[in-house]
């Protein structure tokens, strides 16, 4: 286990840098419920971070916590270094903090192209006049940012479904162009909730394999929430391991398998 | 041609035109529907107000005249001057923006996540304030507005229809320009919606908020937004009708008539917005030319509502809108 907040090298080679994002001793309440109770990590820059437990564990809440769309009572979230106040979601996404859904948020109407285009917002600058009279910047922009996007919908290997509605996608197409729109905003960290979840076996291999190389051709720090313990298993770094809305386990896979705690969890052995 | 059909094509093209005006009303409801699911109650109300000040800058009214004439026993009502159109267009423009963002720092604001009921009882609420402060600000008086838009029967249309068909067209040359801006309007909407990040953005609130915020976009901004274009579509549509039918507060009961267009088009649809209008234009001048006469006329008033309602029974999601289907 870790306890500097230096770097460290995986086991298959990959330097992992320092401290990107420390959650200090964070605690969120709805009303009398507890989701999050006091629970502290870190996530290190190139790292792919999980984060599992059971159902209701609170793994969810933690990203949203990571994310802004909930607020902690207590704790604090630093981010590269810095005590981050407070901040609305849009905010978040300006720091670089790209994240996709657990049931998937797609703008349905709209064709793949739109949607990863979205994904963009952060890093167009055109002003709203400059838009509305499409000159100068915004006319540049659209261009430039275009071929960014086709460059990740090639990397998705999502050419043939450009122009398709992402409503009328099937479900793991779906998940892949959210995966593209988070890309786009070229985040430094990406959240990804249950990135594989009701995928078959070559859809989770194919996801699978995306995040790997995300991670390795971008350099993108990841955190995942996943429930499948072999995938877990076999992309993360670093497993978080929530139960009850508190830590049970930290460490890597192999640490957190022989944690006798998390397989308490798992396995459903009585809390007393 | 017989004479009869001829006339019905006129009174066809006539609808056609003022379908246009519906359209532009309906226009300005959908857009807000669509970004916050907000039914817009003072659309009309914001056409009324962006044409009284529009006059007012125009003529160089005094704003309050007559609040400051009772308070302080002063006989002011202008400042001497006029504007020139552009000019007061621009001026209009910058009020109804400060408009949207009072409107979104002072209601939006404090009714987030609120039923969409009480954000409609908001926008009465609005509807009527605006109202009576129009009134106060530029006073009640029927005012005239003349922007420099060609008006009256257009000559060429008239000869060149006589010559080929031996009968005469009439129509206003106010019609035609109110037609060719709106689908400059309607085409610049789209293409802004299309090809701008902040086009794609309005389109991505609509379709979900919460992914909405995580790729970085600020509802707020997008909300003021919405409301700046919803008075801009106002303002053009308080030009046309102003210039028709001189400004005055019955203009916020054309409103009213832009409800059947929603139930006809859909409340989230554009393209609905601008066909339903036209429908509801050509309808009711048809309706009156053809049935009128049978049942003693006046079928103008009522011939909108009463289509919208049958459209209430066989479609109503309209013509265009989102079929809602309900997971079971």
């Amino acid at each position: 286990m870790l306890d500097s907040g230096e770097g460290y090298i995986t086991p298959d080679g990959r330097q992992i840098g320092g401290v990107m994002m420390e959650m200090k001793n964070i605690t969120l309440r709805f009303g009398g419920v507890v989701a999050i109770k006091d629970i502290s990590f870190d996530i290190r820059e190139g790292e792919i971070r999980a984060i599992i437990g059971p159902n209701g564990a609170g793994k969810s809440s933690m990203l949203n916590v990571i994310n802004g769309f909930y607020h902690p009572q207590e704790g604090e979230v630093w981010f590269r270094g810095e005590k981050r106040p407070a901040m609305r979601p849009y905010e978040v996404a300006e720091l670089g903090i790209a994240r996709t859904f657990q049931n998937i948020a797609l703008f349905k109407g709209m064709s793949t192209l739109d949607n990863i285009m979205t994904g963009r917002m952060t890093l167009m600058r055109a002003n709203i006049l400059e838009q509305a009279l499409w000159w100068g910047r915004a006319q540049r922009e659209e261009t430039e940012h275009r071929e960014k996007v086709e460059k990740i919908i090639d990397f998705l290997e999502i050419q043939h479904i450009r122009k398709t509605p992402v409503g009328r996608l099937p479900y793991g197409l779906q998940k892949r162009v959210e995966l593209g729109r988070a890309l786009a905003a070229e985040p430094k960290l990406l959240l990804l909730d249950e990135p594989m979840a009701g995928m078959n076996v070559e859809e989770k291999e194919d996801m699978c394999r995306f995040v790997l190389d995300v991670n390795d051709e971008f350099g993108t720090t990841i955190a995942l929430i996943e429930h499948d313990m072999g995938v877990v298993m076999d992309i993360a770094d670093r497993v978080v391991v929530m139960d009850y809305g508190k830590k049970i386990g930290d460490g890597t896979p192999d640490e957190v398998r022989n944690n006798p705690e998390v397989i308490d969890a798992y396995l459903g052995v009585s809390h007393d | 041609m017989p004479d009869q059909l001829l006339f019905a094509m006129e009174v066809t093209l006539n609808g056609l035109m003022t379908g246009v005006l519906y359209s532009l009303v309906a226009l300005g409801f959908v857009l807000i529907f669509k970004a916050s699911g907000i039914f817009n109650y003072s659309q009309g109300v914001l056409a009324l107000f962006a044409a009284l000040t529009l006059v007012g800058f125009q003529e160089g009214q005094v704003p309050f005249a007559h609040l400051i004439n009772a308070i302080f026993g002063t006989e002011i009502h202008h400042f001497g001057w006029h504007l020139p159109a552009i000019l007061a267009i621009l001026l209009t423009l910058a009020v109804m923006v400060l408009l949207a963002i009072l409107v979104e720092k002072y209601i939006l604001q404090h009714l987030v996540n609120q039923e969409p009921i009480i954000l409609f009882m908001a926008t009465i609420g609005l509807a009527y304030f605006l109202e009576g402060f129009g009134d106060i600000m530029w006073g009640a008086d029927i005012k005239t507005l003349d922007v420099g838009l060609p008006q009256g029967i257009s000559e060429t249309i008239d000869e060149t229809t006589y010559e080929w068909f031996g009968y005469g067209f009439f129509i206003d040359r106010l019609d035609i320009v109110a037609t060719v801006i709106a689908a400059i309007l309607v085409i610049s909407l789209t293409l802004f919606s299309q090809y701008t990040k902040h086009g794609r953005a309005l389109r991505a609130v609509a379709d979900d908020h919460q992914a909405a915020l995580s790729v970085g976009i600020s509802l707020r901004f997008i909300w003021v937004l919405v409301w700046s274009i919803a008075g801009f579509v106002a303002l053009v549509a308080g030009i046309m009708w102003g210039t028709k039918s001189g400004v005055q507060f019955s203009l916020s009961l054309i409103a009213l008539k832009a409800l059947p267009v929603l139930m006809l088009g859909g409340f989230t649809s554009i393209p609905g917005a601008i066909v339903g209008g036209l429908i509801i234009g050509v309808g009711e001048k048809l309706f009156e030319f053809l049935i009128g006469p049978m049942v003693g006329g006046a079928t103008e008033n009522w011939f909108a509502y009463v289509l919208a309602l049958v459209f209430l029974v066989f479609r109503p999601q309209g013509l265009f809108g989102e079929k809602i289907i309900e997971r079971v």
